[in-house]
């Protein structure tokens, strides 16, 4: 590692002055992100800014009246995805942190950190490979190299690698959004959909965040479809492991199985988690059993996709994943918590 | 306790309780907790296997809760409550339970990654006894330790520690055997 300024802020107005003395300066949170990238290369701050003893940035509230979600962003992935309200209300939100990593590094890691996880391509995180996200105009050993686990949709020339985090798109799903304080522009609200931003010409920028923009937390808000709600993870090993595919997808049914409401978001194809608004329209008013509606939906969901010389597969993984994902959704039995081993 | 900052050059004086003792350092700010655990502590049980969080072999509790040294800076622990396997033992040397099993069914071959799985599944045992769901069950069902830490209830929640020997059977058996130990030992105690 490079050698590197140690600071740790007690409030955000200190955290936020510690990261304007140097545009290399970092917040520390759980640091499995950044402290992995410190050793790997790709990160090399001057400062970083340790956060953890900002009281402002935790807390887990649920409010059963408005039905509002309030996370802190230093809330561990352990504990927001043990929490009983995430659970019942928002059932994907809890699989979608629980079925990532493993439990030291959930215990670890923060959720406003695992939001700006980076990607897991094998080019970035080796300096001796070209990467354009790492040094802007060297190339893409990616493109024509070991592609297999990156995106099929929003790539750019300049750039292949996808997002590999799943709260994202669970998230992304059902209308989060993700508050920010800065010194740029004050307070800000980003809905979890517009976070991160596609490669294009500039892979180098992964998020709409300025430098020095802190998440403080996130909201989500109860609703029919967030209550019936699954996190479908598609990958090669059945633990500790990134997703090839995975669907978060929410359901508003009525008791006949017509779709009142739908949400979809694909995670594993893109530089960010896939919201299938198209895919969506299609399947309002309709019924989940209607396999052509839902034919037509799964087609509209990957509108765009492109293979590159490995990863083809994921598109058919896709087409099964989430037809798979909207049916664990429609089969949920939505009575209230029930304790193992009760006998009725 | 005061906020640590350091300049470049500057050491940072790290004070820590590590398995129940106070202890200090001078360290960098770049140094890991597993580097300052084996480097200036002198505690080397814990292990260096891949050094960038997937393999589980550098896994030690800070305040209770099972994390991995090698991603976390030494700068970050000021004032933590940390046991590694070098604590697990009772001061008359009697074993841990989990240690204790893990010598009976023969829970390891090289013994490299041991020191981790033990403090992971300790670590993991409570998570369970809190009553922690994990993505082996239902999410929207209450978790019931008692009846619910089937196999693929431990082999999901110890993912994160690899065994390249694959002492995996007899390291579930160990985590298994203490855990319904326990259980039966709370049961009788509430007779």
């Amino acid at each position: 590692m490079h050698p590197f300024r140690y600071v740790a802020a007690t409030d955000i107005p200190e955290a936020l002055a510690h990261m304007a003395e140097s545009p290399t300066s970092r917040f520390l949170a759980g640091g499995t992100t950044l402290v992995d990238l410190m050793k790997s290369g790709p990160e090399h701050p001057s400062i970083t800014v340790d956060i953890n003893r900002i009281a402002r940035l935790r807390g887990i509230h649920f409010d059963n009246e408005s039905g509002v979600l309030r996370l802190g962003a230093l809330e561990k992935m352990s504990d927001v995805g043990a929490d009983l309200d995430v659970r019942m209300n928002f059932p994907a939100i809890s699989e979608s942190l629980l079925f990532a990593a493993s439990g030291q590094l959930r215990n670890m890691a923060s959720l406003g950190g695992n939001l700006l996880q980076r990607t897991r391509c094998l080019y970035f995180r080796d300096h001796t490979f070209a990467c354009n996200k790492r040094e802007p105009g060297m190339g893409c050993s990616a493109i024509g190299g070991v592609n297999r686990f990156l995106a099929v949709l929003g790539t750019s020339p300049s750039c292949i690698a996808n997002y590999p985090g799943d709260f994202a798109v669970a998230l992304a799903a059902l209308d989060g959004v993700v508050h920010t304080t800065g010194r740029k522009d004050g307070d800000r609200s980003i809905p979890a959909v517009d976070l991160h931003t596609l490669p294009g010409e500039h892979p180098e920028v992964e998020s709409v965040l300025s430098h020095g923009e802190l998440i403080t937390h996130i909201t989500i808000h109860r609703t029919p479809c967030s209550m019936r709600s699954h996190y479908l993870k598609v990958r090669d090993r059945s633990s500790y492991e990134f997703a090839s595919v995975s669907v978060a997808a929410g359901l508003d049914l009525t008791e006949d199985g017509t779709i009142r409401d739908v949400r979809i978001a694909l995670g594993g194809l893109a530089a960010k988690p896939w919201r299938a608004m198209q895919a969506e329209d299609i399947l309002r008013g309709r019924r989940i059993d209607d396999a052509a509606v839902v034919s037509a939906a799964v087609a509209a969901a990957l509108v765009g996709a492109r293979a590159y010389s490995q990863n083809g597969f994921k598109i058919t993984q896709a087409r099964a994943a989430i037809p798979r994902a909207l049916h664990i959704a429609a089969e949920m039995v939505l009575d209230g918590p029930r304790v193992e081993g009760d006998h009725v | 306790m005061a906020a640590m900052t350091s300049s470049r050059l500057e050491d940072i004086f790290l004070n820590v309780k590590l398995n129940h003792q106070e202890r200090s350092a001078s360290i960098s700010p770049y140094v890991t907790l597993l580097d300052a655990l084996r480097e200036r502590f002198g505690a080397t049980g814990t292990k260096k296997g891949c050094n960038h969080g997937a393999c589980g072999a550098c896994t030690v509790l800070i305040d209770g809760r099972r994390v991995l040294s090698c991603l976390t800076l030494a700068a970050t622990c000021e004032g933590r409550d940390i046991l590694t396997i070098e604590g697990l033992a009772a001061p008359d040397g009697t074993l841990h339970p989990m240690q204790d099993a893990f010598a009976r069914h023969d829970a390891f071959q090289c013994g490299y990654c041991t020191p981790g799985q033990i403090m992971s599944a300790v670590g993991m045992l409570d998570e369970a006894d809190q009553g922690r769901p994990s993505a082996a069950g239902d999410v929207r069902q209450i978790f019931n330790p008692k009846c619910g830490l089937t196999e693929p209830e431990v082999r999901e929640r110890m993912s994160g520690n690899i065994c390249r020997c694959a002492a995996y059977q007899n390291i579930v058996a160990a985590v298994m055997e203490v855990h319904f130990e326990a259980s039966v030992t709370s049961d009788k105690a509430l007779r």
